[in-house]
């Protein structure tokens, strides 16, 4: 067994960085490399991708990465875990599996992949059966919305990833897995740890969350006397650094910028928290509380004392459905009475809106410059500011309502207060809303399935 | 007199449907208590008043020198379906820092903190 492994985080989300995971495979040594695509969001776009184009539907952006680092990867042995395959693992493996043989490497590596998370198929058997599937939230049952869902995938856990690299694969491409088992997977296959080893399981699910999210805990987002955290440009993506017995060290590669410091891994380990002494995952369920940090040198945190408890019965299910239509549009008006004008704007607005008989489930303004990000908190605006852009978005489920609303910002440039400009983009574009329905479903329903393949 | 909690916290927060959490974390250890006492579920939910229309929950990390709240209700419907700039909750952090607590002379002497909003 090694006494210590090295997993680089290089992608906090689809859309992250691209040469993130390039700079952290050639940036120093790693052994894995953990790469997360999937927002709730992205399921539902991806499985549109699919039903226009069979071989589509996952993260494409990931082919040109392996075409980049995939040499470097089975030169030094770099394993590589991604959720990238989205609802379609087969189609990504099989144009990773393209790209290694056009590179020369076919027959010098194994591609695993992770099915068996995409339950859309068997939705009405489910609810035929009982299983309500409902609303984590609100409590509401599915079938509410049983017609306008788009995609329906659990989130499977770290153990199918840790077959497909006990079978030897280089690559592992999952679709629903959760980002901490991308992080969990090496670790379990290098250490062999239980899987009622709930301590250690929870600290390298611990370890995942402080990566999952790319740069945000190496600077990037810090609050933290954030004007001194250097080179932010070249920001290093950070790394975790763990031993057998579950304590690790967070670091980043020598000479990259942003910082890795008790505060910044702080930052992280409180986002998107819910209660902490609970931190449910597939696999274990984690103890925040237990955590303990020390600083370990320059850019490098160390993290011990992990608790968890026993892992639910229960997989989470990622439902998104079809929920109606929204626009957003903008302008800006300048000093003077720039808030005042662009309040007086909205009033027309609205006034417009009404005479037009257009019914929405909602509409909101905002102003920028003055009170969208702390509303009323940020104290009342300065008669004096220099512009304030006025905000106004509705949503509704009828999309004729939503175009017209679209066509009634440019009016107010010619029809409303003065001192007004920033239209050049257009009219606003209707977007419809996927709404997101988390769930919860026996782990015996479901069967994840691994398949590991020579490239 | 009257602190800050930009003086005495820094803070992150994040989405997970419609509720906003706000992680708020003592910038020197023996901050921390003074934030247990003071920043309680009650004065948070004062502080977003109309803007967290749901309950707060509060949760001790006493490890990490830090509380993490549960801003229910305060999302616009959360994720795709709301309107806001902000429709992830990510600029909660700082709104909790505008809040202000009380703190005796003699303590906010003691922990060598001055009055006021910043020491910048």
């Amino acid at each position: 067994m090694k006494e210590k492994i090295r997993i680089a985080s290089g992608q906090g989300f689809w859309g992250d960085m691209l040469d993130a995971p390039v700079r952290q495979v050639k940036g120093g040594q790693i052994d894995y490399l953990m790469l997360d695509y999937l927002a709730e969001v992205t399921m539902s776009i991806m499985q549109k991708q699919r039903a226009r184009d069979p071989r589509a539907g996952y993260a494409r952006d990931f082919v040109p990465l392996m075409r980049e680092i995939l040499p470097d990867c089975v030169e030094r042995n770099i394993r590589v875990t991604a959720n990238a395959g989205g609802v379609n693992p087969v189609g990504c493996a099989e144009a990773v599996r393209d790209v290694a043989r056009e590179l020369g490497l076919g027959g010098r590596l194994r591609i695993g992949t992770v099915t068996g998370d995409d339950i859309m198929g068997r939705l009405d058997e489910f609810l035929e059966r009982g299983i309500e599937l409902r609303n984590m939230d609100t409590n509401e049952p599915l079938s509410k919305v049983r017609d306008a869902i788009q995609s329906a995938n659990v989130y499977l856990g770290a153990w199918p990833m840790v077959e497909a690299l006990q079978g030897g694969a280089q690559v592992v491409i999952t679709g629903r897995a959760t980002d901490t088992g991308l992080t969990l997977a090496p670790l379990i296959n290098e250490f062999g740890w239980r899987e009622d080893d709930w301590d250690r399981l929870s600290a390298g699910t611990i370890a995942g969350h402080i990566i999952e999210c790319g740069a945000q805990s190496s600077g990037g987002n810090c609050q933290y006397d954030w004007q001194s955290i250097p080179d932010l440009a070249n920001v290093g993506f950070p790394i975790v650094e763990a031993a057998p017995d579950g304590t690790f060290v967070v670091t980043k590669h020598e000479g990259t910028g942003g910082i890795v410091s008790i505060p910044s891994v702080k930052e992280q380990l409180v986002y998107e928290m819910g209660d902490p002494h609970e931190y449910i995952t597939p696999d274990c369920v984690a103890d925040f509380a237990s955590i303990q940090l020390e600083d370990a040198g320059t850019n490098r945190v160390r993290v011990h004392g992990i608790k968890g408890h026993p892992a639910t019965e229960f997989l989470k299910v990622s439902i998104s459905y079809s929920a109606g239509y929204k626009a957003v549009g903008t302008l800006v008006y300048s000093w003077p009475d720039a808030y005042a004008k662009a309040r007086a704007a909205d009033q027309i607005l609205r006034a417009r809106l009404e005479r037009l008989g257009l019914r929405f489930d909602q509409i909101l303004t905002e102003y920028v410059g003055a009170n969208a990000t702390h509303g009323r908190l940020a104290g009342e605006p300065s008669p004096d500011l220099p512009e304030v852009q006025l905000r106004i978005g509705v949503r509704g489920a009828d999309r004729a309502a939503v175009e017209r609303f679209t066509k009634e910002i440019a009016p107010l440039i010619l029809t409303g207060p003065p001192g007004v400009t920033g239209f050049a983009g257009g009219r606003p574009k209707v977007e419809e809303i996927v709404a997101y329905w988390p769930a919860l479903i026996p782990k015996t329903e479901i069967n994840a399935r691994v398949e590991v393949t020579e490239a | 007199m009257k602190i800050q909690l930009l003086k005495l916290a820094h803070a992150r927060s994040g989405d997970k449907g419609d509720t906003a959490n706000v992680g708020l974390i003592a910038l020197r250890e023996d901050y921390y208590p003074l934030l247990v006492r003071e920043v309680t579920a009650a004065r948070v939910r004062e502080h977003f008043e109309g803007i967290c229309r749901g309950e707060v929950e509060r949760f001790e990390l006493a490890n990490l020198g830090a509380l993490n709240f549960l801003l229910h209700e305060s999302l616009g419907g959360g994720g795709t379906l709301s309107l806001m700039t902000d429709a992830q909750g990510k600029t909660f952090s700082t709104a909790l820092l505008r809040m202000f607590i009380e703190v005796p002379d003699e303590e906010a002497r003691s922990l060598g903190i001055k009055e006021g909003t910043s020491d910048k």
